[in-house]
């Protein structure tokens, strides 16, 4: 011990980087009355770590092109060890960040944080929002699914309304139109930015460092008995935030991990084909929402770009001297209501224009988005100046120390946190695209719930109905035959299957030859390419399987509907093509799969009877495990993680009570 | 992180106190939980499963004439596979332990009843060159099995090394005879004899 300290000494003498960690992390003075909602900095901070960790791991298996990006993403999730754990960290942790972020963003506006000494405090604060768009944004686009590619392509060409704008959007694209370069100079700088986020979270930090933060009375410390060193009061009141806040990630990142993706994003890109519905990532609706609701293009990209920039100029266009909402009985409901309003232009933000709002009186979605919009304005360039001018603030207190130790009204913020908290998890539940026309049937499916697993009989049935019935058409690209092992079936057994398959080779002489299929090798579909696919099916493509029941919204249920729900007669008010088959589940009603399943059509090896209604409940699970392989072994890693972090964040509790209760 | 928490402000000497053991719990679970948050990203790096899975290579023999090798891929190494002549067989066998810089028999580097038949790895155990000698147009070197080109280790017709600075043999890869004339690298179901 003593030899380090010494070696610690001659370090430091010449690089004081220890006497630097100890000034900033454990000295450092700190307001003695922040709440719990200073913690999301600290927070904030470690979910940066993390997704750079994880993004720089995921980096060395992604591959940046067009031809190999969706399939590298699915390798990740199917191959590496881990990978899915890695990928769904990733992902949700884009909004775990935002969640953060944002919570810290109306922090600041509730209590005042930008006002003086702390404005480039604050402005360092937006140019990191602004980086983690970017970045987050870029980031999406890499699986290189419907709705990255399409992202993209909205998103790039709002740039087309500035004078240039062609000639920007081709140069952000590197071509015509999103494609290959685009990609791989997205890959480069979604990489890149991180980076910068971090320099300018440094920057941040010194700023922050210089006056110390802001709390919750918005006064200036006076005497020494109104702060506390950082450490150990805030170190462990910061990592019980961490441990309920991992609980809170590790829950999507294992039971729910598609919970904030689109189904779309699980077809592959095709520039020919805009989704239907086509909607940005939830931290993106507000002013997805804005956007929108401006009839005029020139004028919503404005409108849009304004409503992050104009916060650059908040702490001049708040007047007041005050800073706390606490102090500002006026402002604090006007806060509140900016904080509603950006929850309506989410909400605005997820649905379709042409949507009605019954519990408003028959507003259309637009114009709900317009008075949202105007309302969102009106808070930053009506409220906020004249506020500071018109509001008679309540009396101060004269130090920190004293409503510590006199409040009473502790009860009544942590209910109305409580509420705030609700509000915001119930509204991230994204409702994009669910009118569907007939409600889907609800099979009771084993492998729901966070109890789950699937059932090896109903798999190798369901496998032997695609092979014996599906595989004419559609394939199954992203399986080897060696997966089948997860089925149940041994070694010889998944032998004995690939044997039944081909696989073309090139043999010595440089020939196109045929051989016998591996377990290695993957599963052949029916056509060579996309053009014999379409020219057997009277030009209908039919979709790769491998991830179907993750591609369309309502998952398993909807393909359990779709094979069961064909009806012979269509209603007499839809006039159904030919050649095309009416399905009420369908898209449109009218499909061009024929009725794939009759009863009797395979034999299954013992007793169970081949209804249509088993056979589609069979090759629905068989097709559920296709698409999520992993699913068993995440539930299982999910279990152990969470009791971890349970007992992470108790024990946290614990020695927090124990420290502050010293104080 | 954690050993902040363990250095607290008011430590009390000598006298472990509740709070002790609760800061060292607590350091003890975050440090464990920070190492078990590791293992996945580490184990990443790791050969992925189908890598893994795609070990095996089938090999027809009958196409090599006595006296020449061919170079088969698996695992991305090159597998050199060469016929022995009786006279490489025998002087392979005869060549006294002690000429050897690691010895082994000439037996235990063959597979039972296939004697002609040497199936090594080719890479060079010193820094992992691919020594010559397995094209006829190649130096096969002094003892007639591979030369390295990198730093002149010499390898006999069992594989064995002869000269350095190499310090092992050429290593075995597992792999088993399907057929009189058709191998399977990847799979050792025989055990060497």
């Amino acid at each position: 011990m003593d030899k380090l300290t010494k070696i610690a000494r001659w370090i430091d003498y010449r690089l004081p980087v220890f006497s630097f960690l100890n000034h900033e992390l454990r000295e450092y003075p700190t307001p003695r009355n922040l709440n719990y909602w200073w913690s999301f900095g600290s927070l904030a901070g470690i979910t940066l770590l993390v997704m750079i960790i994880s993004g720089i791991f995921l980096a060395m298996h992604y591959d940046p092109n067009s031809k190999q990006a969706f399939n590298s993403v699915e390798y990740i999730m199917r191959n590496i060890n881990y990978g899915w754990l890695m990928r769904y960290l990733h992902a949700n942790g884009a909004s775990m960040f935002f969640i953060v972020v944002y919570i810290h963003i109306f922090r600041g506006l509730y209590y005042g944080s930008y006002k003086s000494p702390r404005e480039l405090l604050w402005i360092l604060g937006v140019i990191i929002l602004l980086l983690m768009m970017a970045t987050a944004f870029m980031g999406y686009v890499l699986p290189w699914g419907q709705m990255s590619y399409w992202g993209a392509t909205v998103i790039t060409n709002l740039f087309s309304v500035f004078p240039f704008g062609e000639a920007i959007v081709e140069w952000l694209w590197g071509g015509f139109s999103v494609d290959d370069p685009t990609l791989n100079r997205f890959f480069v700088l979604h990489y890149l930015f991180p980076f910068l986020i971090i320099g300018v979270v440094i920057l941040h930090l010194v700023a922050l460092h210089q006056h110390g933060s802001n709390n919750p009375l918005g006064i200036e410390r006076k005497e020494p008995r109104d702060s506390i060193p950082f450490h150990p009061y805030y170190t462990v009141k910061d990592l019980f935030g961490l441990g309920v806040f991992g609980c809170i990630w590790a829950y999507f990142v294992f039971f729910n991990p598609n919970f904030f993706g689109e189904p779309d994003n699980y077809i592959p890109a095709n520039p020919l084909v805009t989704p239907p519905h086509i909607v940005p990532e939830w931290y993106f609706l507000p002013f997805y929402a804005i956007l929108r609701s401006i009839p005029n293009k020139l004028f919503g990209v404005l409108s849009m770009f304004s409503a992050v920039f104009i916060l650059f100029f908040i702490p001049w266009l708040d007047t007041s001297k005050v800073r706390s909402a606490t102090f500002r009985p006026i402002y604090k409901w006007v806060f509140w209501s900016f904080v509603i309003d950006c929850f309506i232009l989410g909400f605005v933000g997820a649905h379709s224009p042409d949507y009605i709002h019954e519990i408003l009186g028959g507003l259309s979605n637009q114009a709900l988005g317009q008075i949202t919009t105007l309302y969102y304005f009106t808070f930053f360039i009506i409220f906020l100046p004249l506020l500071g001018i018109y509001e008679k603030p309540r009396r101060l207190p004269t130090s920190l120390s004293e409503p510590v130790l006199t409040t009473n009204k502790g009860k009544n913020s942590t209910t109305r946190n409580g509420v705030f908290v609700l509000f915001f998890l119930s509204s991230l539940n994204p409702v994009y695209g669910t009118d569907q026309q007939p409600p889907l049937p609800q099979e009771p499916w084993s492998f729901q719930g966070p109890l789950g697993t699937f059932d090896r009989t109903e798999l190798q049935h369901g496998f032997q109905v695609y092979k014996q019935v599906c595989s004419a058409c559609h394939s199954l690209e992203q399986l080897r035959f060696r997966d089948l092992a997860a089925l149940g079936y041994n070694s010889d057994e998944i032998k004995a299957i690939a044997a039944e398959y081909k696989i073309e080779t090139i043999n010595d002489d440089g020939a196109v030859a045929e051989r016998v299929a591996l377990p290695t090798d993957k599963i052949p579909g029916p056509y060579k390419n996309e053009q014999a696919a379409r020219a057997a099916n009277n030009g209908a493509l039919p979709p790769d399987l491998s991830l179907i029941t993750k591609a369309r919204s309502g998952g398993p249920n909807y393909i359990y509907a779709l094979l069961t729900g064909y009806e012979a007669k269509p209603p007499k008010d839809i006039q159904v093509t030919n050649g095309m088959h009416y399905n009420p589940f369908f898209p449109g009603g009218q499909i061009a799969m024929i009725p794939p399943l009759s009863e009797g059509l395979v034999t299954y090896g013992d007793a169970s009877q081949p209804t249509v209604n088993q056979m589609a409940k069979d090759v629905v699970s068989f097709l559920s495990w296709a698409a999520e392989p992993e699913l068993e072994e995440r539930k299982q890693t999910g279990y152990k993680a969470l009791i971890y972090l349970v007992l992470f964040t108790l024990l946290m509790y614990f020695v927090m009570k124990r420290i502050w209760n010293k104080n | 992180m954690t050993d902040l928490i363990l250095d607290s402000p008011h430590p009390k000497k000598n006298e472990p106190t509740r709070r002790d053991f609760l800061l060292l719990t607590a350091g003890a679970v975050g440090a464990v939980g920070t190492a078990y948050f590791a293992w996945p990203f580490i184990d990443s790096m790791n050969p992925a499963a189908d890598i893994l899975a795609q070990s095996t290579v089938d090999v027809d023999l009958k196409p090599i004439p006595a006296g020449q090798a061919i170079t088969v891929v698996w695992r991305g190494k090159p597998i050199f596979v060469r016929h022995r002549t009786a006279e490489e067989i025998k002087a392979a066998e005869q060549t006294p332990m002690g000429d050897l810089l690691d010895p082994a028999t000439d037996q235990s580097r063959v597979k039972k009843g296939h004697s002609e038949w040497l199936i090594v790895v080719g890479i060079c155990s010193h820094l992992g060159c691919i020594p010559t000698g397995n094209k006829p147009t190649q130096d096969r070197g002094k003892y007639g099995g591979w030369s390295c080109p990198c730093h002149g280790s010499l390898y006999d017709t069992s594989g064995r090394v002869r000269r350095g600075p190499a310090p092992l043999n050429l290593s075995l890869p597992p792999y088993t005879f399907l057929t009189e004339s058709t191998i399977r690298i990847g799979v050792d179901e025989a055990a060497h004899g």
